[in-house]
């Protein structure tokens, strides 16, 4: 319990003093100004979800092999979770795009991929409402979540095609790209805080799905008598 | 070699099933054909736009119909408590999955050319110029629906409110088939030769991904 207290208030205040940094630490950007601050919370919410989504995959791999049920906790942990910081990026980005850009969506490549792979998720979590038994639902979920996470790459290949209004990557991105230092030290930690609070959700949504199988488990017991 | 005898033999078990009733394969075109004047009314496109967009719905009446084709695949066997006695037949479950898959292949490619004139008269496109490369769009695209089809249908047919699920775990995994067949398509009507090496190579890439992923984990979706 303890335990579970002091890795929360760590990642609760981490976020607080990304928040502080990229708001008071970070300097000013010269043509969007203030709105670009977005930017620290909106990168690092997507690649958090993106973590989310890979211990998802890796949990989904490794119940069809090993078919341990602990597997599957991990699996929807993370798929929830990843969902919830999806759902972020997809709110943060039109907040930012509407000054900039001056519209608040368009069918870019980055923009549309994000939005397919939010869509693959919120069909796994409804595939797993649809099937009762624990461990057909974990397997046929399971397979369904690794044909989804094969289909990403794929998504954004194909989205590609067309032309791409999304800023061009600044963190490893081409030549004439690139970030002020201070900027970029911000930016990384404002990840860091954002990956510690991903991975403090993942582990009270396991400890959940940990619960409810428990309880599960003691009800049919009780049923049975 | 039993991987593909045994395949040879539900392949004719498919495509005799069917071809005794060819209620999949009427009920599909019919369902297109309604799609696509539906579409025309809901957007009255001039020639010129119809040449933009029309490939776009060509491919989506295709998509949205073979949602519903695939529906029976695995639900025929579920229902006649066949898929244990097909299991126990056959070495390799994977060869269950590819007779299903290339029965319906077949049955998807026959519905689009047997609406493919229709296609051309209704959106007034000219499809004869570069015939041989539009169906070999067709059946990339076709294929690539077809094994993510029948892997979802495996998924679908085990779970309560199956049809609509398939769709809905369907349509989103099939984005960028969607997204490169209409595009591809396109650029063979508007003569664009650059488009469609690159198009025609991403689509084999995605039905080979995916055959891959059917053949590692075919056999899990079919546990009893």
């Amino acid at each position: 319990m303890t335990k579970r207290i002091i890795f929360g208030g760590v990642a609760i205040l981490l976020v607080i003093a990304a928040a502080y940094a990229s708001f008071f630490i970070a300097p000013e950007e010269r043509t969007m100004g203030l709105i670009q601050r977005i930017f620290y919370f909106h990168v690092a919410s997507a690649w958090s979800g993106f973590t989310a989504f890979f211990l998802c995959f890796m949990g989904n791999l490794l119940y069809v092999w090993k078919r341990d049920q602990r597997y599957d906790w991990l699996a929807v942990s993370g798929a929830e979770v990843g969902l919830a910081f999806t759902t972020v990026v997809l709110i943060t980005g039109p907040i930012w795009a509407h000054p900039v850009w001056g519209i608040w969506w368009t069918w870019d490549a980055r923009l549309t991929s994000t939005f397919v792979l939010w869509l693959l998720y919120v069909s796994y979590l409804l595939l797993r409402t649809l099937i009762d038994e624990p461990d057909r639902r974990a397997l046929l979920s399971s397979l369904f979540g690794i044909f989804a996470f094969l289909d990403v790459p794929l998504v954004f290949g194909a989205i590609r095609w067309w032309r791409t209004q999304h800023p061009q990557p600044v963190i490893m991105g081409g030549q004439g790209s690139g970030l002020d230092p201070t900027m970029k030290a911000v930016f990384f930690f404002s990840a860091l805080a954002m990956h510690v609070f991903m991975l403090f959700l993942v582990a009270e949504r396991y400890a959940l799905e940990k619960m409810q199988t428990e309880a599960d488990f003691l009800a049919r017991e009780l049923e049975a008598q | 070699m039993s991987l593909f005898s045994n395949t040879g033999v539900l392949l004719s078990k498919e495509l005799r099933t069917e071809f005794r009733s060819r209620e999949l394969l009427t009920t599909t075109v019919v369902f297109i054909l309604v799609v696509l004047i539906l579409f025309s009314f809901a957007i009255s496109p001039t020639t010129e736009e119809s040449r933009e967009f029309g490939p776009g719905l060509l491919w989506l009446a295709i998509l949205f119909a073979a949602s519903l084709m695939l529906q029976p695949c695995f639900l025929r066997e579920q229902n006649n408590d066949t898929l244990s006695s097909l299991r126990l037949a056959v070495s390799d479950p994977f060869s269950i999955f590819l007779a299903k898959l290339v029965a319906n292949t077949l049955f998807l490619l026959l519905t689009e050319l047997i609406m493919l004139p229709f296609f051309a008269i209704f959106y007034n496109v000219p499809v004869l110029p570069e015939l041989h490369w539009l169906i070999l769009v067709l059946f990339l695209g076709s294929l690539g629906i077809s094994v993510a089809g029948t892997a979802l249908s495996a998924i679908s047919a085990q779970a309560r409110m199956r049809e609509l699920l398939l769709p809905l775990l369907l349509l989103p995994l099939l984005t960028p088939v969607l997204v490169v067949s209409a595009t591809v398509t396109v650029s063979l009507f508007e003569r664009e030769p650059i488009v469609k090496g690159k198009g025609i190579a991403f689509l084999a890439v995605f039905d080979i991904v995916f055959l891959t992923a059917l053949w590692l984990f075919g056999e899990y979706l079919l546990e009893e």
